[in-house]
């Protein structure tokens, strides 16, 4: 059976297993989800060493007639980018499932509800990445708000509701400008070789369109993903719902929801219109821009920790965007490789900070300090997570950062070098939380707060060491990365620029 | 002068007519069976009808001719498939009806007077809700099938007239139910003198009331186009009237909210379907090459039926007075697939017709569970933590909600996609602009409703979800079914539509 195929089926079986187990039995129903994940992450690290970097075209590919009169086609295979994203959110499901054990108390319903909605949920965001038919991926794109919705509104905390509605109302705009799109490449195949979805034949259409035309359609495309990533002012409803959600529902949502956004304007947008794309990348290199500052700024602004990481991840999201649309091999690369580090410095600042808040039972950062004495190993992660969001040199996030403002700086250098000052603002909202919580004398309440258990540490171990491995060896990755940033960029005729001597001087 | 008889072909009427046959028995159990059995006949009766009406469509589903009753019927494949979506549609809507807790014991009797007082002491019951609605099934199978004007206007009167005295019979609420019955009867009157005008002026441009003869007369252009463009004008109010598109939808909300529940379900989904029908005929069939005379017309009564029923709709604190207007804006969508003019057009709106009214059957259904101990709860604040009572009854609506927002995995996504599509490929962009601006805009109140059943505490006022009885539980669970079916495997039904949808001109 197709690696993917079989790696989108295992957690739906696996949330019939866990359907069928009597609500009562909670812990059977927490191993029967961890199982699941774990299965499908080992899945998917076989399908990571199975995958040929070489090969630049789609690998794993499986095509099914769907609705053949429309020319919609079950077609799932995976490039470079895809199978990077594909491997962070199968490794990051069964963390979040060890780390947030406990999450599902407190919840408006079950924890066998809350297990099926997790790995209804992991069978989508495979399945939105193996997507290589436009109609395919779009019904995932917006299938997968669903689960989410009634994860953050059903099991969160504070404004859930509320939070969770303005999640989806943002999302579904979005993707019904998407689809109206859709709608549009959908007409303009069928005058051209038939009605299809697949996303090779759709690349050919924008030789047909007007510019005009060709610009709509991608304004389409890209609003639905600039509010997903979230870029700049699109961006309101991440703070909301990363402070409602549950830590473990926020780590997939930044993690690997937010992804789609960004992936989805390297595959769909740079890929379907070259020419609009480069017609707006200044415009959205200012909102990139943007974005890195004034996420920024929210962050260090922050009294609360959990929207203190959204806003970090809303100046993170910036440098991606300002990468992806640099359009240069380096930015691509840094661009893909920030998307796969994001998500784990992302889970592991989200995990530890869902563990102080659960153990302090407070989520303002003022009421923590001291932790450094009180529960060394917690606030170590912390520490370790936040170096890696800083983009500390020997932290994975390094190397991406590093080489997004260098791919930048090759074609617009301004945009780079304002971007540049994004990262002495990191260090800020980073060192100004780590100094008021980890340092400085315990604050009275904090005194006898546990450290990290075993089942804590054992969810935290393989995340910390993926930072640091990869800081040190980002190789394996930017084997994979690099041919496939190449080959999107080769294909839609964007060339690297040459650089002169003149520009060293 | 020679008397013809005339040539029927009883095959092909079959349906019609076994149907009026079951009408007409259970007008004769009315008036000669003890009042005790009257009930479980009826009841028998129609079903018994219905299911032989349907096998009786299907044996002749591949014939068509011009000449099935002397050129005033035409039977095709279009025909075909409406007429079976009406008696499907009307067999699930009988076994709602058949729950007879929602119906006056005795229509005739004054609300309030001692009269009343009593045939509910006796536990009367309405049982001629019964022929009535085969009386109205009959009309709509006879309405999309109608070739010339006098028929037309004929099955418009034999649907409509029982329509308007079951709109009257609720047991609640007695006079507000009256009160819309009697505003559905004027309205629905004034809008017959409307299509008969228009009627009259066809004829006075074309010689004809048949559509083969009118639509001659357009292409040889040698009548006034004065009468032409009334005549369009006056039987298109008439028309419109019935789906409820805006500025002739005035008369749906009210009649939705007076009418027993169950006979809204069936009037909103049947009458839709008999009416779409009925229009799409006459627009492709007669009046397609006078495209330039009622198109512009058409797209704007679209579109701001589509917007006016969404931005409504966001107001309403009445559960079926919502769904009123989400059908308003559901006509706005079907009057996309008539300004298309093409053969996708056709299947999409036939698809979408098929979808819609099975959804909406299931809807109301479910309204009809949720009651206290006055009946039927439909003031929405009331429906608040509705998924703690009740979590599958919840579900469920929260799905039928989903699928009128057209998400993905419902019939009503592929529905949307299909009509959409087939509007733009005729070159309506604004008709696709503004259905996805209105989809976003309706998205915001179905979800407003998940969010009370599923996020907002329970009211300890007595609201409780009955335990449904088998027939209403087989209605909700076949709709559901069916809708979910639609969304995942659409495909058999698509090609089926595809491969035998036309109109015989």
């Amino acid at each position: 059976m197709n690696a993917l195929t079989s790696m989108m089926l295992l957690p739906l079986l696996g949330s019939l297993l866990v359907a069928v187990i009597p609500s009562d039995q909670v812990l059977r129903i927490k191993q029967a989800a961890l199982g699941t994940t774990l299965l499908v992450a080992i899945s998917g690290v076989m399908a990571w060493f199975k995958f040929d970097s070489a090969n630049t075209s789609f690998q794993f590919v499986q095509i099914a007639q769907w609705i053949p009169s429309f020319g919609i086609n079950y077609a799932v295979g995976v490039a470079g980018l895809a199978i990077v994203l594909i491997l962070m959110s199968v490794l990051l499901a069964p963390v979040v499932v060890l780390a947030g054990w406990n999450e599902s108390e407190g919840g408006r319903w079950s924890a066998k509800v809350f297990y099926i909605l997790i790995l209804v949920l992991e069978t989508m965001m495979i399945g939105v990445f193996a997507a290589t038919d436009v109609f395919l991926f779009y019904v995932f794109f917006e299938a997968m708000l669903i689960p989410v919705y009634f994860l953050i509104g059903g099991y969160g905390s504070g404004e859930r509701a509320a939070a969770a509605v303005k999640f989806l109302l943002y999302s579904l705009f979005g993707g019904l400008l998407m689809l109206a799109s859709i709608i549009g490449l959908y007409v303009i195949s069928g005058t051209h070789g038939g009605h299809t979805f697949d996303i090779g034949q759709l690349s050919e259409m924008h030789k047909y369109m007007s510019s005009t035309t060709q610009n709509l359609l991608f304004l389409g495309f890209f609003i639905a993903f600039a509010i997903k990533a979230p870029v700049w002012p699109l961006h309101t409803w991440l703070p909301d719902a990363a402070a409602a959600a549950t830590p473990g529902t926020s780590v997939l949502l930044l993690g690997v929801l937010d992804k789609v956004g960004t992936f989805g304007m390297i595959r769909f947008c740079l890929t379907l219109f070259p020419d609009a794309s480069k017609t707006f990348t200044p415009v959205i290199l200012v909102f990139a821009v943007i974005s890195i500052l004034y996420g920024a700024f929210l962050a260090i602004g922050a009294r609360d920790i959990k929207r203190l990481i959204a806003y970090t991840s809303i100046s993170h999201f910036g440098f991606i965007t300002m990468g992806i649309f640099a359009m240069t091999t380096q930015g691509h690369s840094g661009a893909t490789l920030y998307m796969f580090n994001h998500g784990f410095s992302t889970a592991a600042l989200f995990l530890v900070a869902g563990w102080m808040i659960s153990r302090r039972g407070s989520s303002t950062i003022a009421d923590f300090g001291g932790l450094q004495r009180v529960t060394p190993v917690m606030a170590w992660s912390f520490f370790i997570a936040g170096m890696s969001s800083l983009a500390l040199p020997g932290l994975s996030s390094f190397v991406s950062e590093f080489l997004v403002l260098v791919g930048t700086y090759t074609r617009y250098p301004v945009a780079a070098v304002i971007a540049t000052f994004g990262i002495v603002l990191a260090a800020l909202y980073i060192l100004i939380p780590v100094q008021k919580a980890l340092h400085g004398p315990t604050t009275p309440g904090n005194e006898n707060l546990p450290d990290l258990n075993l089942r804590e540490k054992i969810a935290i171990a393989p995340v910390i060491a993926i930072i640091v491995a990869l800081g040190f060896y980002p190789a394996p990755l930017l084997n994979v990365i690099n041919p496939a940033s190449a080959h999107v960029l080769e294909v839609q005729g964007f060339t690297d620029p040459v650089p002169s001597e003149s520009a060293g001087k | 002068m020679v008397f013809t008889a005339p040539v029927l072909n009883y095959t092909q009427l079959a349906p019609m007519l076994i149907v009026l046959a079951g009408a007409l028995i259970g007008v004769l159990i009315e008036a000669f069976a003890p009042r005790a059995s009257r009930h479980t006949s009826q009841l028998f009766i129609a079903v018994a009808s219905l299911v032989a009406a349907f096998a009786a469509l299907v044996r002749v589903r591949n014939q068509s001719s011009v000449d099935a009753a002397m050129g005033s019927v035409g039977f095709d494949g279009a025909g075909v498939l409406l007429q079976g979506t009406i008696l499907i549609i009307a067999l699930l809507s009988v076994f709602l009806i058949a729950d007879q807790e929602n119906f006056t014991a005795l229509a005739a009797a004054v609300p309030g007077s001692s009269e009343e007082r009593e045939s509910l002491q006796l536990d009367l019951r309405v049982t001629e809700v019964y022929p009535l609605t085969l009386f109205a099934v009959a009309g709509m199978l006879l309405f999309p099938v109608s070739t010339d004007l006098i028929t037309l206007f004929v099955a418009l009167e034999m649907l409509s007239l029982p329509l308007y005295l079951m709109a009257g019979l609720s047991r609640r609420r007695r006079l507000m139910s009256q009160e819309s019955a009697l505003k559905y009867f004027l309205l629905g009157a004034f809008s017959s003198a409307f299509f008969l005008f228009g009627v009259a002026y066809l004829y006075g441009y074309s010689n004809s009331v048949t559509f083969a003869g009118i639509q001659a007369s357009i292409t040889g252009g040698s009548g006034n186009d004065v009468f032409l463009l009334l005549g369009i004008a006056f039987i298109s109010v008439g028309l419109l009237f019935k789906v409820g598109a805006v500025p002739f939808h005035a008369w749906s909300p009210d009649v939705y909210q007076g009418a027993p529940t169950a006979i809204t379900g069936f009037m909103a989904a049947a009458t839709k379907v008999a009416a779409f029908g009925a229009i799409l005929r006459i627009f492709y069939v007669a009046f397609a090459n006078a495209e330039w005379q009622w198109k512009p017309a058409l797209v704007l009564i679209a579109i701001v039926t589509m917007v006016f029923g969404s931005v409504v709709a966001i107001t309403q604190r009445d559960v079926k007075r919502m769904l009123a207007y989400s059908s308003i804006a559901h006509a706005g969508f079907l009057l996309a697939g008539v300004i298309a003019l093409s053969k996708s057009g056709l299947d999409a709106s036939i698809f979408y017709l098929f979808a819609y009214g099975i959804a909406t059957v299931g809807a109301f259904g479910v309204v009809t569970l949720v009651r206290d101990s006055a009946g039927e709860v439909t003031d929405l604040n009331r429906w608040s933590g509705l998924g703690k009572r009740s979590p599958l009854v919840a579900s469920v609506f929260a799905f039928f909600l989903l699928a009128f927002a057209g998400i993905p995995l419902t019939s009503g996504f592929i529905g949307k996609f299909s009509i959409f599509s087939a509007a733009y490929e005729t070159g309506s962009t604004a008709i696709l602009i503004a259905g996805v601006l209105s989809s976003a805009i309706a998205a915001f109140f179905y979800i407003r409703v998940i969010v009370l059943m599923f996020f907002k505490d329970p009211v300890e006022d007595g609201t409780s979800v009955v335990i449904p009885s088998a027939l209403t539980t087989t209605t909700i669970a076949v709709t559901s079914l069916i809708t979910l079916i639609l969304g995942i495997f659409p495909a058999p039904l698509i090609n089926f539509i595809e491969s035998s949808a036309f109109f015989i001109r």
